[in-house]
């Protein structure tokens, strides 16, 4: 699958348009809600001279949120971004080797035994992920060599396992504990607390990329191709896993396993401006955080007071989108 | 250095196939040597081999004087390019993204390709008739269009030994002659050298000085080509008769 159209503007362009569009979706974002606010009140809050509610909603409400909602898309149109690149597959998302299905059984799995502690709750789904992940790839490693296809293969039947399980768990829960899993299955910002590490892990992460941003252009022309012009395609494969996984493993911490942002970002950035990874991922990074950040504003306003998971929006807004932009570059 | 690359009484297997036992030749500059041998007798294999792709089971291969294993990936770039039978992008690129590629040796992690890089880029395709099509789809190129693309990116890459897995598959005969031209000049005036893998001798006798049979179970012949390119020799590679007629310009070798 590869598109026969020149990419529509060039990378600089591109980034400089997405770096524009962040700002204006997180001040949406802080405006938008049940009290209302405007742009002067956004101002005011930020130097402090807004009065008492206005300045605890903005400050402690929806700064916190806002941010949250823009480090996990950015951490999933990233982590997606990767693995893409690792599994040399256009359809590959941050879930496709079966990380959210063990942060999901992680979580599931405490708030069954009764648990309630946000803290313990983000730690089990964190430690989950992290056994999918080692799972994962100590299984594709058995024989030696990890091929693309094979850690592929590998992750989709360990995600199918954690598949099971949820299942297993979901039909085993009592009643009243089925809405809080379904709603954190679906990804959920309502817990997503201490913005500040999400939004380090991501800068961390892009950080730790961009560096090796080239070789990875040179490693989807084919593995043997990439060796033959230098780059050392093993612990290349090993460092994007890595990430890539890491990144995932928090977002899904944080805020569930939000479907969507982590395959369809990609794919607008490199419709929009080509494959070239230098720019392709950091244009994933504010493309996936302006894009949940907009669907979470979304969720928790469309039926105010009532929220919606952000994940059916993501769905709602993503799916068009990306049909659209499909019928566009396929012509 | 005269000698670019030299193999001691290499062995190189693949799964139940015996590519070649005790192979010992040099390629030195500015020599051009043909690789001909008959489906599956392991050519790519040994191709691969040679530019520190794959394991080998016993000699040794030098590269520069120095043992092939002893070097780090990113230098062997830097002395050898490849080119590959088939292109396997799953992303699409340009066509001058794809040349540029060639430059990723020569790039420090953090450089970008600056304005002489697309230049050398810009003149590969030039010398493979590509020019003009920058801003094109990869993928919506015809196969020898994509051929002569990989080859471009090989002179992108201006190695001191060029490999080259059939270099003239998919092209008709005037880009065959245009490529190997090109491939030959480069090789001839500045001192470079090549092998490639080629299923015509005509092609073989006509730009390379040297050739490398491969039977198909580990026997093998090298050297030049007036004395080891010829009718019998030909005939044990492909076990099928070939004559050599003389032709207009020089002799051609024609299935009997």
């Amino acid at each position: 699958m590869a598109d026969h159209h020149a990419p529509l503007m060039r990378g600089p362009i591109l980034l400089t348009g997405l770096a524009a569009l962040a700002p204006v979706c997180l001040v949406f974002a802080v405006t938008t809600g049940s009290v209302a606010t405007s742009w002067h009140d956004v101002w005011q809050a930020m130097t402090g001279s807004a009065t008492e509610p206005v300045q605890r909603v903005i400050t402690e409400l929806r700064w916190p949120r806002a941010i949250s909602a823009f480090a996990t898309g950015g951490m999933l149109a990233l982590a997606g971004a990767l693995m893409q690149v690792l599994l040399r597959n256009p359809l590959a998302d941050p879930y496709v080797l079966g990380i959210s299905g063990g942060a999901a059984v992680g979580t599931l799995g405490a708030m069954l035994a009764g648990i309630t502690a946000t803290l313990v709750l983000t730690g089990s789904a964190f430690l989950g992920a992290l056994v999918s992940m080692f799972l994962v790839f100590s299984l594709a490693r058995g024989g030696g060599g990890w091929t693309p296809t094979r850690l592929l293969l590998t992750g989709v039947i360990v995600a199918a396992g954690w598949g099971a399980l949820i299942s297993f768990l979901l039909a085993v829960s009592p009643e009243q504990q089925l809405r809080g899993m379904l709603f954190w299955l679906m990804g959920d910002l309502t817990y997503a607390e201490n913005p500040a590490i999400a939004l380090m892990v991501l800068v961390a992460g892009l950080v730790i990329c961009l560096p090796f941003a080239r070789q990875m252009n040179v490693l989807s022309h084919g593995d043997l191709r990439a060796s033959a012009l230098g780059v050392n395609t093993q612990p290349l494969r090993l460092q994007i896993y890595v990430v890539a996984s890491l990144l995932t493993a928090a977002a899904v911490t944080l805020a569930g396993s939000i479907g969507f942002v982590g395959l369809i970002v990609p794919h607008l950035v490199r419709l929009l401006g080509g494959n070239d990874q230098r720019f392709l991922l950091p244009g994933a990074v504010l493309l996936g955080g302006s894009l949940l950040v907009i669907a979470d504003t979304l969720a928790r306003t469309i039926l105010a007071p009532d929220q919606l998971p952000v994940g059916v929006i993501t769905a709602f807004l993503g799916v068009p989108v990306f049909l659209a932009l499909l019928q566009r570059g396929y012509r | 250095m005269n000698t670019v690359l030299e193999t001691t009484a290499l062995d190189v297997q693949i799964v139940g196939l015996t590519v070649c036992r005790n192979l010992t030749f040099s390629i030195r500059r500015p020599q051009c040597w043909a690789i001909l041998g008959k489906n599956g007798a392991g050519k790519t294999t040994l191709l691969h081999t040679l530019a520190g792709l794959r394991p080998y089971d016993h000699g040794s291969i030098r590269l520069l004087g120095k043992d092939i294993d002893q070097w780090p990936r990113r230098d062997i770039a830097r002395h050898i390019g490849v080119t590959f039978q088939d292109c396997d992008d799953r992303f699409p690129s340009t066509v001058l993204e794809s040349a540029l590629v060639g430059r990723h040796p020569f790039l420090k992690p953090w450089q970008w390709e600056n304005d002489d890089d697309r230049s050398i880029a810009r003149a590969a395709l030039r010398a493979v008739g590509l020019a003009g099509l920058d801003h094109r789809i990869v993928s919506t190129l015809s196969g020898g269009e994509r051929r002569r693309l990989a080859i471009a990116t090989a002179l992108t890459q201006d190695p001191d030994l060029y490999l080259l897995d059939e270099p003239t598959n998919h092209l008709d005969v005037h880009h065959q002659i245009a490529v190997l031209d090109t491939i030959t000049r480069r090789v001839r005036e500045q001192g470079k050298s090549a092998m490639m893998i080629l299923h015509d001798a005509n092609l073989a006798s006509r730009y390379c000085d040297h050739v490398l049979l491969l039977y198909g179970d580990g026997r093998h012949e090298c050297g030049p080509v007036s004395t080891t390119l010829t009718e019998a020799n030909l005939a044990s590679v492909y076990g099928h008769p070939i004559h050599r007629i003389r032709g207009p310009a020089a002799d051609v070798f024609v299935p009997g």
